[in-house]
């Protein structure tokens, strides 16, 4: 449904885009994740036509996004950072207009604008002023627009942020549905989000793709080592030393609190029972005894900074 | 052409929905009024006078000291106008990050372009409009040349879509409609008094630039003389203008 093709874009000598490759099939829902500057809007941005890339190729739906611009754009529904709207319209009368521009034929676009409207829940608010709505309905005009003449793709650019957590969870419930039938991508750089809702995620910094998979294989492929937290009271440096000793063990380290620890070992091979073991041998007081699972921010961390001396060397 | 219809729609509604339009209105007409007001009785007073000197009575004419004062006015307060009518055509889509939505959408730019230039012009057609019981004024008080005051309005619509059409560039240039506003008006300013130089740069490049200047071309619409390279030469400044900001525009794709 998307094809990218060595992608390329510099703003004057800065690139923000480099050599990105990717393609989406149809149907699926695909996360962009970035942290802020990386590329993920300059990305959305070539693909919704707004901007041309120095060099590559963009397609949907076989169309080449440069060619065959007006053609593309009738395919996407687009939510654009930040949510830009025509302030001083009204509601109704914003999505008449942004109906009739994506050629909404005329007699349709009453039922049309029901229709959006209904799905985003901004009935309640079609007579009044954007200007004087809430972020969360603005956004949620901003959602409707994009699905107006029903396209088969959406591109939605950090669709939740800025909103309250009932707003949040409203919002994502709303792209899970919509995402049953339609191929979207959004951008995020919240993870518990881009995990919740996408099939496929690609991780991307610096302008280039350094991750694409589903969240699980993220997760498992990532994982090098195992945590293991305790928690337990006596003489700080005597355990540390004791722990040390143990077979298996790469590491210790003290964690946030006063008598705890996280110590690292191998992927497959679990410490805890050795750990249990060794503290009631020295009577020291176990408190906790847990394995940690590496969560995909740590693994977005982990892939952020790895690749930022490598990309210098460059 | 594309969206042609639906931009200029709804640049019409978001005019008339801001008070911009009612405040550019009610003083724009305040000042014609004003001076529609003085130019006349100015050409009572001294037709009283001439009751008694037949000399000057033969040069007293209604073209000469009502209708040229008056669409003189006119078009200077448009000069001062227009530039703020048109600053926000594209800053602000810019600044507000509308752009992002409109040039997204399905819509050709070419449509974009002319539909904020036709819902410029529209609006200054109805500020024109709003002109014309002075005519009608005329016409009850005496029997104005009607071919002077056809041609002096057609005159006064071509000019003002040339500054149309150069307000719009200007205000593709910026995404800060202060900006956008003074280089507008200062590249009027400039086209208009550019026809004065002619004895300080010498025959030829006097004529030249007195050639480029937009008042110069609407004097003989003023007088009811319809010349074709007038009417030309306003098609082709909008056109320039027009192809101009079209170029600006695309620009944005490559520049980022």
């Amino acid at each position: 449904m998307i094809e990218v093709e060595n992608l390329t874009k510099f703003y004057g000598p800065v690139p923000a885009l480099r050599h990105v490759s990717f393609t989406v099939d149809q149907g699926e829902t695909v996360g962009f994740l970035g942290p802020n500057g990386a590329g993920k809007t300059t990305t959305l941005r070539i693909l919704t036509c707004f901007m041309s890339p120095t060099s590559g190729v963009a397609r949907v739906a076989g169309l080449d996004c440069q060619q065959n611009s007006l053609e593309v754009r009738a395919k996407i529904g687009y939510l654009p950072e930040n949510v830009p709207l025509y302030l001083d319209m009204t509601t109704r009368r914003f999505l008449e207009f942004a109906a009739t521009a994506k050629g909404v034929v005329r007699s349709h676009v009453r039922e049309e604008i029901d229709r959006v409207m209904e799905i985003c829940a901004i009935t309640s608010v079609a007579s009044r002023i954007i200007g004087h709505l809430s972020k969360g309905y603005r956004q949620r005009i901003g959602i409707a627009q994009a699905l107006l003449n029903d396209p088969p793709i959406l591109i939605l650019d950090e669709p939740t942020i800025g909103l309250d957590p009932t707003q949040i969870v409203e919002i994502r419930a709303l792209i899970k549905e919509l995402g049953t039938e339609r191929t979207i991508i959004l951008s995020s750089h919240i993870l518990p989000e881009v995990s919740q809702l996408c099939q496929r995620i690609l991780i991307i910094n610096n302008g280039q793709i350094i991750a694409t998979d589903t969240p699980a294989n993220l997760t498992t492929q990532l994982q090098r080592n195992l945590q293991v937290y305790l928690e337990v009271d006596g003489p700080r440096s005597e355990i540390m030393a004791r722990i040390r000793e143990l077979p298996g063990v790469l590491a210790v380290k003290p964690a946030n609190g006063d008598s705890t620890y996280l110590i690292e070992s191998k992927r497959g091979q679990d410490l805890r029972p050795e750990l249990a073991r060794t503290v009631v041998e020295h009577s020291w007081q176990l408190r906790e005894l847990k394995l940690q699972d590496l969560s995909l921010e740590d693994i977005f961390m982990q892939l952020v900074t790895d690749e930022e001396p490598g990309e210098e060397q460059e | 052409m594309k969206g042609f219809w639906v931009v200029y729609r709804k640049e019409l509604y978001r005019l008339f929905a801001s008070p911009i339009f009612y405040v550019v209105a009610f003083i724009f007409l305040s000042l014609v009024g004003y001076f529609f007001y003085s130019s006349v009785a100015y050409y009572s007073l001294l037709s009283f006078q001439a009751g008694t000197n037949p000399f000057l009575s033969q040069q007293l004419n209604l073209t000469d000291m009502v209708l040229e004062p008056f669409f003189a006015s006119i078009s200077i307060i448009l000069l001062l106008m227009v530039p703020l009518i048109t600053m926000r055509l594209f800053a602000e889509e810019k600044k507000t990050g509308t752009a992002e939505l409109l040039f997204t959408y399905p819509i050709s730019d070419r449509g974009a372009v002319l539909g904020k230039f036709g819902a410029g012009v529209s609006l200054l057609l109805l500020l024109l409009l709003g002109t014309s019981p002075a005519m009608l004024l005329l016409e009850i008080l005496t029997d104005p040349p009607w071919a002077t005051i056809v041609g002096g309005y057609l005159g006064l619509l071509l000019m003002s879509s040339a500054f149309v059409s150069l307000g719009l560039f200007a205000s593709s240039l910026t995404e800060n409609q202060i900006i956008a506003a003074v280089t507008a008006f200062g590249a009027l300013l400039l086209l208009w008094i550019i026809g004065w130089s002619e004895s300080l740069v010498g025959p030829v490049l006097g004529s030249f630039l007195k050639y480029l200047s937009l008042f110069t071309h609407y004097d003989n619409f003023a007088k009811g003389i319809l010349d074709s390279r007038d009417v030309l030469f306003y098609f082709l400044f909008i056109l320039l203008f027009l192809f101009t900001t079209l170029r600006i525009l695309e620009s944005r794709r490559w520049r980022g």
